[in-house]
């Protein structure tokens, strides 16, 4: 009995001692980038003495430097654009389809359904050259138009949506079906409200995308006036490469707000990846 | 016969209904999806004229090209490479920490958690440049630590490690995070039963967590295979278009890249992108086949 509960024990300690080494191997690249930003240029490339804290003073003033000189408000506000028309173009496109394919009976819905899966089984990267094209000719090239365009519909959306309105109980539907509703009523005001994990975690995969994704807004939004963090950051680098302090702290604020918003909603942040697996 | 009638009406308002809520998408994938897979297919049998505009057809003269361009091969190469570092050590090393975190008599699991998934809402183009500040030569962290003074993102041998590196950091929490969610699935019953029968806690894992976790893994590994094999930030946030290493580490993505937008070769960049589709329809139909074999559906 108490071999097994020093064995228990030793076992607890090693699985800490791994757990703890991997937090620090996960945390090393973020303290770097943030005590590299907190330094002046000559400290971060001084190789002998090597400093691992600033040791004149942390210098956070490089982080108002960088916010006026890469235009961090527009970055900003370009991001924050995308993301939230994308988010609310996808949720209500897919909440629609996903309620018609999950609950009404309609000819040929099986074949439509099966667009929408074989939409998820391509590769995105064989849909730029045309969408690219067709954001050019519609003059939406350095617009937030041009941002949202490609994620107006969404097939995974759509599939997520459909298995969250197929897993609510008939017997709903059916009882607000004898007070008279009709199916419009019956989606919006009792199936949709419903269906809200499903439609954050949507959401949540939306955003995330929309926020992560670099090749579209270079492609679209050249401009740094117009692009996005991801795209700016990519810009600012090949500008500004050589000073290091600037460089981590755009990095800085290119990651915070995120961190942030995962930090305060991070139950559902770990959900909504859980349920929605998908094509991150 | 009329309450047939009254049912049809019913059906029919129904149908209508569901043709209005499935257009917004369904018209969507047409425009956005359909129509611009098949118009890539298209170009890429075209030659783009000069400043990018006028398409002549050249039918097979793009994928001839293609093929007999060493570049567009070892991009491949590259390709596959970074997926074998980062596919199998992804999956590996997340397993074993979700089945670390999925104990609830450990303490701190929310906050390893939390730390162990930070990567995967930070936009790849940051972490890509805090790791090549990190792999610096002269100034890097990890150089300065080891007292070395190894290229890490310049020598052909080992940058593609170093950026496959940089891609298991930052998949591990989302493979994690799918993990536990599987392992939550698992009967506890399973386990206790095998406790009884005196199974340690690695006979446990393999025999019964790896087996009834099959379908759980068999999907990370399908989607990470399809999301590695067409990688692009962190080869073109890491790697300068002077690096030397370049050739040796650039994604197909990448070469496609280069191709449509740095240079307005369209009709090149379609039959790379038609290429690379061909490879990945491909790894999936084999994947498909080894699903039947190793996966385990209860």
């Amino acid at each position: 009995m108490e071999s097994a509960q020093t064995k228990d024990r030793i076992r607890r300690i090693i699985i800490y001692v791994i757990l703890i080494i991997m937090a620090f191997i996960m945390l090393v690249p973020f303290a770097w980038m943030i005590l590299t930003a907190l330094k002046t240029n000559q400290e971060a490339i001084s190789v002998d003495p090597f400093y691992i804290f600033p040791h004149n003073g942390w210098h956070w003033e490089t982080f108002g430097e960088v916010w006026k000189s890469y235009n961090f408000v527009l970055l900003y506000k370009n991001t924050l654009l995308m993301i939230l028309f994308r988010v609310i173009c996808a949720c209500l496109t897919a909440t629609m389809a996903g309620y018609a394919f999950g609950r009404l009976e309609f000819p040929g819905r099986n074949f439509l359904f099966s667009l929408v899966l074989i939409q998820m089984m391509i590769p995105s990267t064989i849909f730029i050259i045309p969408q690219y094209l067709m954001v050019s000719s519609l003059g939406w090239l350095n617009t937030t138009a041009g941002l949202v365009f490609p994620g107006i519909v969404t097939a995974f959306g759509t599939y997520l949506l459909k298995t969250g309105y197929q897993g609510l109980p008939k017997d709903l539907e059916e009882a607000a079906g004898i007070d008279g509703c009709n199916i419009g009523q019956k989606f919006l005001l009792i199936m949709m409200p419903l269906t809200r994990s499903s439609m954050v975690s949507l959401g949540i995969f939306t955003a995330l995308f929309a926020f992560k994704d670099l090749m579209w807004p270079m492609i679209v939004c050249s401009s740094v006036q117009t692009t996005t963090l991801a795209a700016g950051l990519a810009k600012a680098q090949g500008q500004y490469g050589s000073n290091y302090p600037q460089m981590m702290a755009a990095a800085v604020l290119a990651v915070v707000p995120m961190i942030v918003i995962y930090v305060i909603f991070q139950k559902q942040f770990v959900e909504g990846i859980a349920t929605s697996g998908g094509k991150l | 016969m009329k309450e047939k009638k009254k049912m049809t009406l019913r059906a029919k308002k129904e149908a209508l209904w569901g043709y209005a809520f499935v257009a917004p998408t369904m018209l969507g994938l047409i425009i956005l999806n359909f129509y611009p897979a098949i118009n890539t297919v298209y170009q890429s049998f075209c030659k783009t004229g000069d400043f990018g505009k006028g398409n002549t057809f050249v039918g097979l003269a793009n994928y001839q090209k293609a093929f007999a361009d060493p570049e567009i091969w070892q991009s491949l190469l590259n390709t596959v490479k970074y997926a074998v570092i980062e596919v199998p050590l992804g999956v590996v090393i997340a397993l074993l920490l979700a089945v670390f975190l999925n104990n609830n008599k450990l303490k701190g699991v929310s906050a390893f958690r939390t730390i162990f998934f930070l990567p995967m809402v930070c936009a790849p183009a940051a972490v890509a440049m805090v790791w090549k500040w990190l792999y610096n030569q002269q100034f890097g962290l990890f150089n300065n630590i080891l007292h070395k003074n190894i290229a890490w993102i310049s020598d052909p041998k080992i940058a593609w490690i170093s950026v496959g590196i940089i891609g298991v950091w930052s998949i591990i929490g989302y493979n994690m995070v799918l993990f536990i969610s599987g392992l939550k699935e698992i009967p506890g019953d399973y386990y206790e039963a095998a406790s009884i029968d005196g199974a340690t806690g690695i006979n446990q894992f393999f025999n019964i967590t790896v087996p009834l976790l099959s379908p759980t893994t068999f999907f990370i590994v399908q989607t990470r295979v399809i999301g590695a094999l067409t990688i692009f930030d962190l080869m073109f946030m890491v790697m300068d278009k002077t690096n030397a290493a370049l050739p040796k580490v650039q994604s197909t993505v990448y070469v496609f890249y280069k191709y449509t937008f740095d240079q307005g070769n369209k009709g090149y960049g379609a039959a790379i992108v038609m290429i690379l589709v061909a490879f990945i329809m491909l790894v999936t139909v084999v994947m498909q086949r080894a699903e039947k074999r190793f996966v385990f559906y209860n």
